[in-house]
Parts: structure tokens; C-alpha cells; sequence
């Protein structure tokens, strides 16, 4: 006899036979059959709880048909549910009426009024009669929760979304009922507030009023707002959302729930930096990250001052031209905040026009992007599926948050194992089977050991670490994924990408996700913004050009000239701030960017151009997956696109790229390279297609207004609309060039570690989420939640050194010292310490431009006592 | 006149003033039970309970040899005992945990060897401060004694207990909440299905939840035999059974009363026991078992206790607790109180139990405090009827567990026994009495 594995089970549902999915719950499988059933605390992301009991239906069993929850039981073969009986429908008006009962009915004064499931159900099912004539529950209202949140626990119906979300999904758990009855409350920790970076989640989830976001309250109405949907660039996870309008002003941002890649949730960053794009139009500082550049800028005598865009472009091209003169007198650096049609615009611009292949999206502080295409890549489903992950990065919930999301319920849902390669203090230690712990300079030792089974010497991992890992990982691989990043920034690049390369080469089974965390990075790589990268995911092995820390030396030297940059916040982006400054100071300048900043007081001539949400096109997310993006507002002043500053200055060379409007490029990317750019852009519903991968076709759900409300229309929300175009797209293979493989990419740089001095630490620099890049700094709801740096130390090195956790130091790098408080981490390896990126001492220096040596392998620091 | 000549089963000890200690408790044969049970295989000690077809004393009264043989087989499973009496008007628990704590204790230890556990937990309602005591003292004596540890008394087995108090939730009783407390979390009934602790409990492991009263037993029916306690008592309801008599009674207490063999009037009245109604009053209506039972009126006095008796009659002997009322009961203000202590205790989790108890406190306290009006009656009943479909016995549920259907027992007895009483409230503007 052969077993049978059911794929359905039968049932029936108010009479009429239906079919469900083998654990089906009952709520889901009526809603697939076209029976909705009301709701309020069943969340599609989350584990059920019954607790609202909006979803009572009548189900038969032993005892004849009893009222069950529909959220929380599972259909069997044969049930028989009944969701429209008189005895439904009293139970189902009656908890209505007892939610409403202690529910304060401030519905005109309430932001969630228009979009609230509690309103919009009590006019389809409630009374209209109120029959509560008693004194209602009150609560100070609201409190503050978080830095982000508020809370009307008045409004609050009881539904353990916020406090599931928080406990289930991001693990922060400073949010728990507390109080019995009807007094019951959602109440923050007495001691740690809710300042997880996932907050506005619960905004979003919650059903009712109670839960309110800070940058978006009583901003606006719902029924005044426009929508449309896209992808948020705040890092490269590439989560869906809604961008939403009133006038030409960006008011707020709703996580899209997006099978493949969010699941509906957004970091804090996503949502609330909307703030940096439409905040001080009136400002003219244009060294600020929180001005807009509404005009071409020239410097005249000194100054920045605007001009026309006809005397901006010929200023630029003259510049540009008169530094192409000499051999690889010009080359570009930036552009991860580029669409894919923009970066493909000024690909083509720097090779076809100005003939440099010095150009380069990254800034040093990447990963090859050659490397990148010759692995085997991994989707972030097949990492979130995969029996056995392996992180080498930074800490992802830091990096790229939505991705931490998912690998968290991975390893906390799925069961699957974690092993995690760290440097510092990560957000995923705490569900993880194993941490390996890797000091400055060493991730490549710790690849080889895992591979080996043999640990060179001196590494901070055990015997009895090592020899897990690898039963973890197994003999080939088979099954694991790696997902590699930039553990450390103060450590050279060659280091994890040798540590990578070994990997590849030990576990020929594993496949691999790429953590590059900044925007679109990845689809500037795609579209040739490297060196020997070419558009379309390609690769010229002959192809010799500058990555931008050696075009800032050749800038220093003098045999670059000029600089284009694309996007206007190199300074912060690069840890050896001085020498970038040397180098600008030494060049001419050609900027690009819709944001000031300090880079600014180094250009020559600036651009302004449209940001995120102001133009439409595509970008690619960690995995490959090529997304639209839409315009919800228009660039202010006379910005423009970058595909009509990089045309337009094509123009004053005498040269026509071809590329007249976004479509048109993103016709050109997929005609000439198959990257399926047009197509993307066309089908404004879509989860977007993963480049290279058609095997997996993204299945959009319904979106249910009560799961995620404030998202309106329930079943599709699209660009179709604003883009207008409805043509197929012309999808063929690649053509122009071939693809990097492990055989035919350059052989590994070897890796010289200097021998570390018993004085020294090694210097590990990390990632924060808010830190003080462009969008923080220009963003008024989360500027002041950016952190001052402060030293991780492991406890014995603490103990060394003699001071504790919050005390202040003495650091010092090869030249100079600056003083920083210390902070107890026994995440940081022992001989090692830890210093965020781009984040400022107390005293308001930037630590790390006076502490990091470039081009060292490693750098180290010296700590004293004061 | 009651029938008084059924052994003492778990209150014997009770006459000493000492009978809390580990000397008395030996010298009254004490640890025999377990003795004996050690030398039995562990499936014939639950045999024998079986056999006794003790009912569960928590209130639901599910045979506790039934319940002990739907543990699923794993590798991990626990005991736990659930001592967090804390509703109004019940206290027969409190009177074993304090009295006799070592025939608690060596009652677990049966059950734990029948079962054949390792670990047990002892959930005691954190205000029994002296019994928490006395039930530490008696674990830490029965170590002492080798009757708990490593090879109890030479045997195989092996059991610890761990004694936990509970933090002052009246929902911890409930089975599944009480597990939560258990694992350090908030209090929340589990929701059903899995409908058993046998299924999943505690930590996810098999678990049987046992009443204090219902491991009590156990040493005596081991010592005697189930046969002996099954010849006690008639029909389904064996053995004695401890009663918390309340309200105007003249002699309110902790009764140990053969089943079935007695009534609620020889309860209330005969000299054995409650010894009659305060000033001689006539009983004007009475609770039969806990606050979360129907009401009887008086006509009901010669029904006898027994669980399947007082269920035919459309209400249950539950936790043991009766409560008696007279004609200076103010029906309105019993029905508020009852129904302000579940609306006090309500979890908060489903929103029937949580708004609905709430509502019903507040027009019932209107209704006593002046500020009642005539259609306050049917909607208390129609609010009731939303949290408990249909005012039937046994009530349908619209909540997790059952602290919701509940509350409407009171209420609704109240008006369906008395409704010229609640329009005397609104005609008097508050209570009459």
C-alpha cells in the first residue's frame, strides 16, 4: 500500500462544499472560498490567540454545533461551519458591542478614523444604537511608549497585535499586558522603553486608534490621501510599501505585504525617514543634509551660488571633458541611491561618453561586485527555509532589518539552525545555535578552519565551536545558506572576501545571499557601476579600473583629475574622512544630488535630482529581485531625473545616450541585456522578478484592510495606473557579456595580518541603523535618535584596562586620540573593540577619521585610562 | 437526619492541633499509603484509583483515573496539583493545604509514582501564607524522611516536588492559566483545542492537572483499597466529600460528607454540621456548588449531594462550596458581588468575559445603589445571553475558558428566581433592605 499525502481536505461552509488546505485554519479557508468572517486580532504574519472572538462561527461536533473561533481552529475532513445563522450573528453583534462598550467613540478626532477595521466593522455589523449608558474606562491618555509611539490605551481593544508583534516577530519584548478585566492595558516596560526599530509596526497592525505614530499624527485624513505602491530604499531588503500623499507632501509609508520579501513589516528607517525628502525646501544651506538642492549650483569666486541648468551642464561637461583629456583623468564614485535606470543612464554616460572605467558605487566599503555574480545566490525565502544559515556580517538587525526579521523567524518559528560569524554585538545572538566569534582580521582563518576542520592558531573560536559548526553546516553544504556582508569596515575588504571564496570553494552545496545593505547597491552593480562590471549582471575580466579608495588616492596623486559623483554624501560614507577630503580638494567636483551635505563645500558644480518617491523605475533588492518604484510627489524646484541629467550632459559632449525618458532606458536595459527592468515597471502589482531565477514566481495574497489597514484596496494596490504603459515587454537573454565565475575572477589577493601588539585592540567598526547618514540627519522624526559612539569592550579586556562599563577613555589610532565612554559587550572578541560607524564621540568628533589607518589589513587602537 | 457513620477520608487528622506535623502525621499512619503503593506496579496504583472512580475535586469532577490515563506516552511528563483556590465562599482546599499537608504531599507522591513522573509542581494560591509554609515544611520533611529525593524509601523511584505560590490571579485555577504561571508567564488561559494538559501542558510536555482535595484522597484509597472508597457514596459519586458551607448559616465550616448519602438539607441543618439558618429563618435561596453554579431555591433543600443529582437539576456541586441565603439576603446586591468578583478576575483576554463582566457589574451596582430602571433586567440578560448563548446548564461558551460563561449563573438565577425583588430595586431606587 502506498501512503497518500492529502493535499485537501473537505468541508462545508454555510451549506456549500469547499475544499481546504490540510491544516488549514477555518478564517483562511473561508476567506479562499469567498466567505469573509470578521476579525480583529487574526493577523496573517502572526500566531492566532482567539481572543477578540469577532470570528465566532458555529462548527458541528460531539456536542452538536458549538461557537468556535474561526482564527484559531483548524478545519478537518468533513467539518461543517456556519458563518450566517441568527446564533452567529448575535454572538458575532455582541462582542461588538461589548468591544464598543468601553471603546471611546473619539472617531473625529482619531487619526485612525476613515481606516480603522473597528469603525469600518461596526458600520457593517454594529447596532447604531449604543445600549452602554455607564461610565467609561479611562486611562491618561496618550503615553509615550517609545521615542516613535504613543499609546491611547482608552482606544485600545485588547488584541495582542502590538504585544505579538513585539514578542513573536521582532523579539523585543518591552511591551506585555499587565492590569485584569476591563482594565487590562498594554503597558510598557517600567524600566525599558519601546524603542525597538520595528515600532512603527505596531502602529500599523493596530486596529483601532490606540497605538500612534509621532511623525505622522494628525497629519492628515485617510480619505484626503493619495497612494501608490513601491519599494522602500532605505537598505537593500527591498520591502514593498505604500507611499501616501496629501498635496505634493509624502505623509507617511505602510509596509506592503510581500510574500517573498517583508511580509508586510518595515523597519523605523523605511517608514519614517519620508521626513528627509519633503523637510526644508526653504533651506539654503546647502551643506545640510536637511536641504533639498532645488537648483543647479555653480561656485563662483568660492561660492555655490544657482544658475540655470544650460550654464550648470556646460560647466560640468567642461570640467568633465578637460579631465578626460589626460588618461584616466575622470571617473565617478556613488550611485547606490540610483534607480537601475539611473545608474544604467550614467553607465552608460561615464564608459560611452567619458571612457573611464574608474567608476564604482561603493566606497570601499562593499564587497567585489565580480565575487557577488560568480556565487551561487539564495533567495531571503530559500535563507528563511533553509535548514542551517550561516551570517558573516555585521548585525543584520542593524543593516538590514526586515532580513534579521526573517531570519529571526527562521530560527525561532522554523526551528532552523542560526550559526552566526560575529565581530560585535548582533540582535541574532540570542536565537542562534552557535556564535562564532571572529576578531579583526580574521574571518579568512575562521572560513578556512570550517572548511578544514583545522583552526590556524590563535583564533577565538574552540575546538569543541568548530567541530559543531561543521556537523551544522555538513559535508558539502548541502542546504545551508550563507549570507555574507562587511563584518567590519575597519577591516580591508580582502578578508571576508577571501573568507568567502573559501567558503565557495569548501561547500560547493551552499548557496549564498549577499548582504550589501545601502539602497539600491545592488542594482548599481547590476548595471555596471563597478569596475570590470558591466549592465545586466555582466562581467569583462579584462576590465581594469579604479574602485573609489583607489580613486581617491589617484585623486590625491593627481592622475585623476575630476570626480563625478553620484549622490552627494561621500564624506559620510567613507571612514578615512581626511584623505577624502585631501582628494576633493585636490579634483574637480561634479555632484549629483537631490540632498546638501558636507561633501558639498567641495563641489565645483552641483546638480540637483529627483529622490526616492519623486521618480519612478526599478531597483534590485539583496536576492536579485528587480521591484518598481513609483512617484507619489514631484522633485521640488527643477530637479530632474538622473536619466535627464545623464542625457542632458551626454548632449553637451555631443553625444545622445538614447535614453529619452525612464521607460525608454528601462526598454533599453531589457532589450539589450534581458534585465527585466520594462517589465517590472509595467506590471505595477507585481512582487517583482528575480534576475536570473525564473523559476520563482512571486504569488501576490489578497491584502486584507483589516491585517494591514490604512492600505487601501483590498485586493491589488498598483503603479499600473501612474505609469500608464501596458506593453509587454521584449524579456530576452544577455547578450553583451559573460558572467563572473569562480574560475575566471582574479586570483584571491593573499591576506597579511600584522602580528597584533600586546597593547593594541582591534578595531572593529559596525553598522547602526541610525547612524548619521543623509536620510537620518535630514530627517527631524529620527535625527535625534541617532546614538553617540561609544567603545564595546569585552569584559577581560574591560577588566585589563581596569574601568567600567560608561566610563570614559583615552582612544587612540596611529596620529591622534579622542576620548570615548566604554560599554561592556562580551559579543566583541577578546583583543578586540568596537566602534559604530559614522556616529559621533560625545564631544562631537568623528572617532573613526582619526582612529582608522587606510590601506591596512587592520587597524589598531590603544586604550588608557584618563 | 445525615448519615454520619462513613470513615473520615482526608479530614481524620483534623481533631489535632498538631496535625499538621510530620510526628503526628506518622503517628496516624502516615507515608503507609505510600509504603504500599511502592510495592504495587505503578499501573495497579492507578488501578485502584480507577477503581475508587474518584472524582475530581477541582469542580469540573472528571474521574481522576480517566484523566490519568490520557497522559501521552513521552520520555517528559509532569504532575501538577492545583491548589489556587481563590474563589469566594470556597475554602476546603485552604483547610487541606493548612490541616493536613503531608496527606497532600504523600498523595502526590501516588500519583507521581502511578504516573510514573519525576517532577511535580504544588500551585498554592499565593494568600495561603501559613499553608505555603506548612506545605514547604511538610516537602522538606518528607526529603528528610526519604519518602521524596532519589530511591524513595529504597524504591526505583525517584520524584521531586517544587512548591510554587502563585502571585494572586484568581484564573491561575484554571488549568491551562495555572500552567502558564507555571513557565513564569502572565496568566492567560491556553486556548483549546489541544483541549488537554494530557495533550500538551506543561512546556509543552504531557501534564496532569490534579485538584489538592482530589490527591488528598489518595492515601486512604491505597491504604483501603478502591473498592472500599467506591462502596461509599452511590452511582457516580463516590467516596466523602469535603463541603465549604457559607452564609447565614449558625455554623459555617469544612464539612467531610459521605456522598449522595446526605442532602443539602441535612448539610445546613443537622447538628453534625451547619447546625440551621441564622435566627431560624427560612433558607430563601442557596448556591450549590461555587459561585459559578445556578441557584436553587428551597424546595430544593432535600436533593442529595451528589454530582450527577445536582447536574439533573440544572446546576452542579462544582467546588463544594454553599452558600446560603435568607430573607435579609439582598439577591441584587449577591449578584453584584459575584459578578464584580469575576469582573475583577477576568484574565482580559476575550472580549465577551472582559467588557461583558464589566457591563454587568456596573448596572447591576446601579441597580443596588439607586439608578436602576425597568429595562435594566432584560438586557442583564440579553449581555448574558451574548456571553453564554442560549442561558443554558451546562452554558455554551463564547470565551477560551470558562471563567466566561460563568457569570452569567448568577445574574441569571437571580432574575429568573426573583425578578420582583429587582423591580423593587428600581421602584425603591436601590436596595430595599
Amino acid at each position: 500500500m502506498t501512503d497518500v499525502i492529502r493535499t485537501s481536505v473537505a468541508f462545508t461552509i454555510d451549506g456549500r462544499e469547499c475544499d481546504a488546505r490540510p491544516g488549514e485554519l477555518i478564517i483562511e479557508a473561508a476567506e479562499r472560498a469567498g466567505t469573509y468572517i470578521p476579525r480583529f486580532c487574526y493577523h496573517p504574519r502572526m500566531e492566532p490567540v482567539g481572543m477578540c472572538r469577532m470570528c465566532l462561527v458555529e462548527v458541528d461536533g460531539p456536542r452538536g454545533a458549538t461557537l468556535q473561533p474561526a482564527c484559531y481552529l483548524r478545519v478537518s475532513d468533513g467539518m461543517n461551519v456556519t458563518t450566517d445563522s441568527e446564533k452567529v450573528k448575535k454572538a458575532q453583534d455582541g462582542v461588538l458591542e461589548f468591544l464598543l462598550a468601553n471603546h471611546p467613540l473619539d472617531c473625529p478626532v482619531c487619526d485612525k478614523g476613515g481606516e480603522c477595521p473597528l469603525q469600518d466593522q461596526t458600520l457593517t455589523h454594529g447596532s447604531g444604537e449604543t445600549r452602554f449608558i455607564e461610565e467609561k474606562r479611562h486611562f491618561v491618555k496618550p503615553i509615550e511608549i517609545g521615542e516613535l509611539v504613543l499609546l491611547d490605551r482608552e482606544r485600545c481593544i485588547q488584541c495582542a497585535r502590538c504585544t505579538r508583534f513585539a514578542s513573536e516577530v521582532s523579539g523585543d519584548t518591552e511591551i506585555a499586558f499587565a492590569g485584569r478585566g476591563d482594565l487590562i492595558e498594554v503597558a510598557p516596560s517600567p524600566t525599558v522603553p519601546f524603542d525597538s526599530v520595528f515600532s512603527g509596526n505596531v502602529v500599523q497592525i493596530c486596529p483601532v486608534g490606540a497605538l500612534t505614530a509621532k511623525p505622522y499624527r494628525f497629519s492628515a485624513r485617510p480619505w484626503d490621501l493619495e497612494q501608490v505602491e513601491s519599494t522602500c530604499t532605505a537598505c537593500a531588503v527591498g520591502c514593498r510599501i505604500a507611499v501616501q500623499s496629501s498635496g505634493n507632501r509624502l505623509t507617511r509609508v505602510l509596509g506592503v505585504d510581500s510574500e517573498p520579501v517583508n511580509h508586510g513589516w518595515l523597519c523605523d528607517k523605511g517608514r519614517f525617514t519620508l521626513d528627509a525628502i519633503d523637510a526644508n525646501e526653504e533651506s539654503h544651506d546647502v551643506l545640510s543634509p536637511s536641504t533639498r538642492i532645488t537648483e543647479p549650483l555653480v561656485r563662483r569666486d568660492g561660492i555655490l551660488v544657482a544658475v540655470g541648468w544650460g550654464e550648470a551642464l556646460a560647466e560640468a561637461a567642461a570640467i568633465l571633458r578637460e579631465a578626460a583629456d589626460t588618461p584616466d583623468g575622470v571617473g565617478a564614485i556613488g550611485g547606490a541611491a540610483l534607480t537601475n535606470e539611473g545608474a544604467f543612464a550614467w553607465e552608460r554616460f561615464v564608459r560611452g561618453v567619458l571612457h573611464s572605467e574608474h567608476v564604482d558605487a561603493q566606497f570601499g566599503d562593499g564587497l567585489d561586485g565580480a565575487l557577488l555574480q560568480a556565487l551561487p545566490r539564495a533567495t531571503i525565502d530559500e535563507a528563511s527555509n533553509a535548514r542551517c544559515v550561516v551570517t558573516l556580517t555585521g548585525d543584520l538587525r542593524e543593516e538590514l532589518p526586515v532580513l534579521f526579521l526573517r531570519l529571526r523567524e527562521s530560527a525561532v518559528h522554523k526551528g532552523h539552525d542560526l550559526v552566526e560569524m560575529s565581530t560585535g554585538a548582533s540582535a541574532l545572538r540570542s536565537v542562534s545555535r552557535l556564535s562564532l566569534s571572529v576578531r579583526p582580521g580574521e574571518a579568512h582563518l575562521v572560513a578556512r578552519a570550517l572548511v578544514t576542520g583545522v583552526a590556524a592558531k590563535g583564533l577565538a573560536i574552540t575546538e569543541a565551536e568548530l567541530a559543531e559548526a561543521r556537523t551544522l553546516i555538513g559535508e558539502n553544504g548541502e542546504g545551508v545558506v550563507f549570507v555574507v556582508g562587511r563584518p567590519n569596515l575597519a577591516e580591508g575588504a580582502q578578508v571576508v572576501e577571501g573568507a568567502i571564496r573559501t567558503l565557495a570553494e569548501g561547500f560547493a552545496g551552499a548557496t549564498f545571499l549577499p548582504a550589501l545593505r545601502r539602497a539600491n547597491v545592488n542594482g548599481a552593480l547590476d548595471m555596471g557601476l563597478a569596475p570590470g562590471l558591466r549592465p545586466g549582471r555582466g562581467y569583462d575580466s579584462a576590465a581594469r579600473g579604479r574602485d573609489t579608495p583607489a580613486q581617491l588616492d589617484a585623486l590625491i596623486a593627481g592622475e585623476q583629475k575630476a570626480v563625478l559623483l553620484l549622490g552627494g554624501d561621500l564624506l559620510g560614507n567613507v571612514l578615512d574622512v581626511d584623505r577624502a577630503i585631501a582628494a576633493l580638494d585636490a579634483a574637480s567636483v561634479v555632484a549629483v544630488t537631490g540632498h546638501g551635505g558636507p561633501t558639498l563645500a567641495y563641489a565645483n558644480v552641483v546638480l540637483p535630482a529627483a529622490v526616492a518617491h519623486e521618480r519612478i523605475g526599478t531597483a534590485t533588492n539583496v536576492e536579485g529581485r528587480v521591484t518598481s518604484l513609483a512617484a507619489m510627489i514631484g522633485a521640488p524646484g527643477s530637479a530632474w531625473s538622473d536619466v535627464a541629467i545623464a542625457g542632458e550632459l551626454a548632449e553637451e559632449f555631443g553625444q545622445n545616450l538614447g535614453l529619452g525618458s525612464i521607460e525608454e532606458t528601462a526598454r533599453a536595459i531589457e532589450e539589450t541585456t534581458g534585465y527585466p527592468a520594462l517589465s517590472v515597471l509595467n506590471d505595477g502589482s507585481c512582487d517583482g522578478v528575480l534576475f536570473g531565477r525564473y523559476d520563482v514566481t512571486p504569488t501576490r495574497n489578497p491584502l486584507d484592510p483589516m491585517a494591514f489597514p490604512g492600505i487601501r484596496s483590498a485586493y491589488s494596490i498598483g503603479l499600473a495606473a501612474r505609469v500608464g504603459s501596458t506593453e509587454s515587454s521584449p524579456a530576452g537573454p544577455s547578450s553583451a557579456t559573460t558572467r563572473a565565475t569562480l574560475a575566471n575572477l582574479p586570483d584571491a589577493p593573499s591576506v597579511d595580518v600584522p602580528l597584533a601588539d600586546a597593547y593594541s585592540l582591534r578595531l572593529a567598526v559596525t553598522r547602526r541603523l541610525y547612524d548619521r547618514g543623509t536620510a537620518m540627519l535630514g530627517s527631524p522624526a529620527l535625527a535625534a535618535l541617532i546614538a553617540p559612539s561609544v567603545v564595546g569592550l569585552n569584559h577581560f579586556d574591560l577588566d585589563r584596562l581596569g574601568v567600567a562599563s560608561g566610563e570614559l577613555v583615552a582612544v587612540s589610532g596611529s596620529e591622534s586620540t579622542v576620548t570615548l565612554p566604554v560599554r561592556l559587550d562580551d559579543a566583541v572578541p577578546r583583543g578586540a573593540a568596537e566602534i559604530a560607524f559614522n556616529t559621533l564621540a560625545p564631544t562631537g568628533e568623528n572617532a573613526l577619521a582619526v582612529l582608522v589607518d587606510h590601506p591596512s589589513v587592520i587597524s589598531q587602537i590603544r586604550l588608557e585610562t584618563l | 437526619v445525615a448519615t454520619v457513620d462513613a470513615p473520615l477520608i482526608v479530614s481524620a487528622r483534623a481533631e489535632y492541633a498538631d496535625s499538621f506535623t510530620l510526628a503526628r502525621y506518622l503517628e496516624t499512619g502516615g507515608y503507609a499509603g505510600l509504603r504500599k503503593a511502592l510495592t504495587m506496579f505503578p499501573e495497579d496504583v492507578a488501578k485502584e484509583v480507577d477503581a475508587a472512580s474518584l472524582l475530581g475535586r477541582g469542580g469540573a469532577g472528571f474521574p481522576a483515573g480517566r484523566k490519568w490515563s490520557m497522559l501521552r506516552k513521552s520520555p517528559v511528563s509532569y504532575l501538577v496539583v492545583n491548589g489556587d483556590e481563590s474563589e469566594p465562599a470556597t475554602f476546603k482546599d485552604h483547610f487541606l493545604v493548612e490541616r493536613d499537608p503531608h496527606q497532600l504531599v504523600e498523595g502526590v507522591i501516588i500519583a507521581a509514582y502511578a504516573l510514573q513522573v519525576s517532577q511535580a509542581f504544588i500551585f498554592v494560591r499565593g494568600e495561603f501564607a501559613l499553608g505555603l509554609e506548612r506545605v514547604q515544611q511538610a516537602l522538606n520533611d518528607a526529603y528528610e524522611l526519604g519518602a521524596l529525593g532519589s530511591h524513595i524509601f529504597d524504591s526505583d523511584f525517584s520524584l521531586d516536588v517544587v512548591l510554587h505560590p502563585g502571585a494572586g490571579a484568581y484564573i491561575c485555577g484554571e488549568e491551562t492559566a495555572l500552567i502558564e504561571a507555571l513557565e513564569g508567564k502572565r496568566g492567560f488561559p491556553r486556548i483549546k483545542p489541544p483541549f488537554f494538559p494530557a495533550v500538551t501542558g506543561l512546556y509543552g510536555e504531557p501534564t496532569v492537572v490534579n485538584n489538592v482535595e482530589t490527591m488528598s484522597n489518595l492515601p486512604w484509597i491505597i491504604n483501603h483499597g478502591g473498592a472500599a472508597f467506591a462502596a461509599l457514596g452511590a452511582g457516580r459519586s463516590t467516596g466523602t466529600r469535603l463541603f465549604a458551607l457559607a452564609g447565614r448559616v449558625n455554623r459555617p465550616g469544612v464539612y467531610e460528607v459521605e456522598m449522595v448519602k446526605n442532602t443539602f438539607r441535612d448539610l445546613i441543618f443537622d447538628p453534625h454540621f451547619g447546625q440551621g439558618v441564622i435566627n431560624g429563618a427560612a433558607v430563601k435561596a442557596f448556591i450549590p456548588g461555587g459561585v459559578s453554579a445556578p441557584w436553587f431555591g428551597p424546595e430544593l433543600l432535600d436533593l442529595a449531594l451528589g454530582q450527577d443529582e445536582v447536574a439533573e437539576k440544572g446546576s452542579m456541586l462544582g467546588s463544594g462550596s454553599i452558600v446560603v441565603f435568607d430573607e435579609t439576603t439582598c439577591v441584587v446586591r449577591a449578584a453584584w458581588r459575584i459578578t464584580r468578583f469575576f469582573s475583577r478576575e477576568s484574565c482580559g483576554q476575550c472580549t465577551p468575559c472582559r467588557e461583558g463582566s464589566g457591563w454587568l457589574e456596573r448596572v447591576l451596582y446601579r441597580l443596588e445603589h439607586g439608578g436602576g430602571r425597568d429595562e435594566d433586567m432584560d438586557l442583564l440578560l440579553d449581555l448574558c445571553d451574548n456571553i453564554a448563548p442560549g442561558l443554558g446548564w451546562p452554558p455554551q461558551q463564547t470565551t477560551i475558558c470558562v471563567l466566561g460563561s460563568s457569570i452569567p449563573s448568577s445574574i441569571h438565577s437571580a432574575i429568573s428566581m426573583f425578578k420582583d425583588d429587582f423591580f423593587e430595586h428600581v421602584r425603591h431606587g436601590g436596595c430595599p433592605l
